[in-house]
């Protein structure tokens, strides 16, 4: 039992990881274009993006059910490409977090994107930046600390996850039962002293995590 | 506009006259059977308001345990109801076995074939099977069984999802999203999902036998409508819902 535990904590950890390096890359390049894109109907994209903050995660597990089913293309596709259904496996948890997920990635992005002064990026293209250059010496460094904030947010929020998870994991043990649906199961169980431990654990890696998060912001804010 | 923010405000606080209200936890596999019994019984009383909840028996359990607001447990076993007697939290002389449960195989999908009944779960057109968790939910417990004692868990193991309770278990299947899957007699029997694919039934020797047992909490003991809801389980009535929706009939005798 002990060793399922930690390996529903392991995980977590892996299902928050490999969500937050795919929000980095699908995020900036998103939060870069909301900013400088000007096209009319951009509103529309920030509210599906910003949609999955208020949405009950029952919706959005709902519809990758459907999604991710053999019956619906997408499903189909996903299953002559890889030769398993998306639903109940760890790709399909990573596909759903990170949908769940975005807008605590993309948000942060945005603002620390738009507060780099236009001038110094202005500055570098003259001198003869290319645009990785510029990106790589002038736009992460002064972005950091909200590319930081994004990514503690983006990783707690998928620590958090539940409800997603609940309607599209099957709970297997090792590839989609996470420490939060472990801890349902031995409550469930009546195993409190292994749901105390593991929501302790939980609460205390969420609380460093907002810790580091306003330390971030803090410090941000003071420069 | 005054007038109508308190009447908003009164539908917000409730009807004012008490009403009588029964409140049910039952497992999953009655899902859609309860929905016409309670409507039987609902015209057979009027007065009396039926509120159920469905999930997995021992989600129940454990709520009842920690004082959830139940009269009446339906369980999908009769262990979960017997364990809440011994705790001293339900009344001993009200353990009614209801009903006697029964295990299908069971595929939405056209191209899987289920006609071999468990072994043909081994097929490699079926990429997942779904059960109930065997942890929380008798029926589960008995697919679990069943497959063991077929000598197929092994097997099987890694193309196994479990589902919440055998209802979610039904809806994966239903999706498509598990190939194929073990759930109750009761809910292929359903007019929701009659005719949704193909099922074949788990030889009843194949598992140990899923008698379902209701049993009244302590505070539904001080419910007169609550012993009249079980009293209604017994009836000529209710037997003939049971009976549509699989449930064979466990012996006149308490358990």
């Amino acid at each position: 039992m002990q060793a399922e535990l930690w390996q529903s904590i392991g995980l977590t950890i892996r299902l928050a990881t490999l969500t937050t390096l795919a929000l980095l890359l699908i995020g900036l390049p998103l939060a870069h274009w909301l900013n400088t894109c000007r096209w009319r109907g951009l509103a529309f994209i920030e509210a599906l993006i910003t949609l999955p903050i208020v949405l009950p995660p029952t919706v959005i597990g709902f519809y990758l059910l459907v999604t991710f089913a053999p019956q619906n293309p997408i499903g189909a596709f996903w299953q002559d490409l890889t030769g398993h259904t998306l639903a109940f496996s760890f790709g399909g948890l990573v596909v759903g977090s990170v949908i769940y997920s975005l807008p605590f990635a993309v948000q942060p992005f945005q603002a620390a994107l738009k507060a780099i002064p236009s001038s110094l990026i202005e500055a570098a293209r003259i001198s003869g930046a290319n645009w990785w250059q510029i990106f790589w010496h002038v736009t992460l460094p002064l972005a950091r600390r909200g590319i930081g904030v994004g990514i503690i947010l983006s990783f707690a929020h998928t620590v958090g996850e539940f409800g997603v998870v609940l309607m599209l994991g099957g709970a297997i043990p090792g590839v989609t039962k996470v420490a939060s649906i472990f801890l349902y199961d031995e409550v469930q169980k009546l195993n409190y002293s292994n749901a105390h431990f593991i929501a302790i654990i939980l609460m205390i890696l969420s609380f460093f995590l907002i810790l580091i998060m306003g330390l971030l912001q803090r410090k941000n804010s003071e420069e | 506009m005054r007038a109508s923010i308190f009447l908003f405000l009164l539908a917000a606080i409730g009807p004012l006259h008490a009403t009588r209200i029964v409140s049910i936890a039952a497992a999953s596999d009655l899902v859609y059977c309860l929905e016409e019994l309670n409507a039987a019984f609902e015209k057979a009383h009027p007065g009396i308001e039926l509120k159920t909840s469905t999930g997995a028996s021992g989600n129940f359990f454990a709520q009842i345990k920690n004082g959830a607001p139940f009269d009446i447990f339906l369980s999908a076993d009769v262990s979960y109801p017997r364990e809440l007697i011994k705790a001293g939290l339900a009344v001993e002389d009200s353990l009614t076995n209801y009903a006697i449960g029964h295990l299908v195989v069971w595929t939405a999908l056209k191209d899987v074939d289920v006609s071999e009944g468990l072994s043909s779960l081994t097929s490699a057109t079926i990429d997942k099977v779904a059960i109930a968790n065997p942890e929380h939910a008798p029926y589960g417990r008995a697919a679990k069984a069943a497959l063991e004692k077929a000598r197929l868990w092994t097997a099987l193991k890694d193309k196994i999802v479990f589902g919440e309770n055998i209802a979610q278990t039904a809806q994966f299947i239903q999706t498509g999203n598990a190939g194929a899957g073990i759930v109750a007699l009761s809910l292929v029997l359903s007019p929701k999902l009659h005719g949704v694919g193909r099922w074949v039934e788990v030889p009843e020797n194949a598992y140990p036998r899923l008698d379902q047992a209701a049993v009244l909490t302590n505070r539904g003991s001080a419910n007169p409508d609550a012993a009249r809801y079980l009293n209604f389980l017994r009836s000529p009535e209710a037997r003939k819902v049971f009976d549509r929706y699989g449930f064979r009939l466990p012996e006149q005798s308490a358990p």
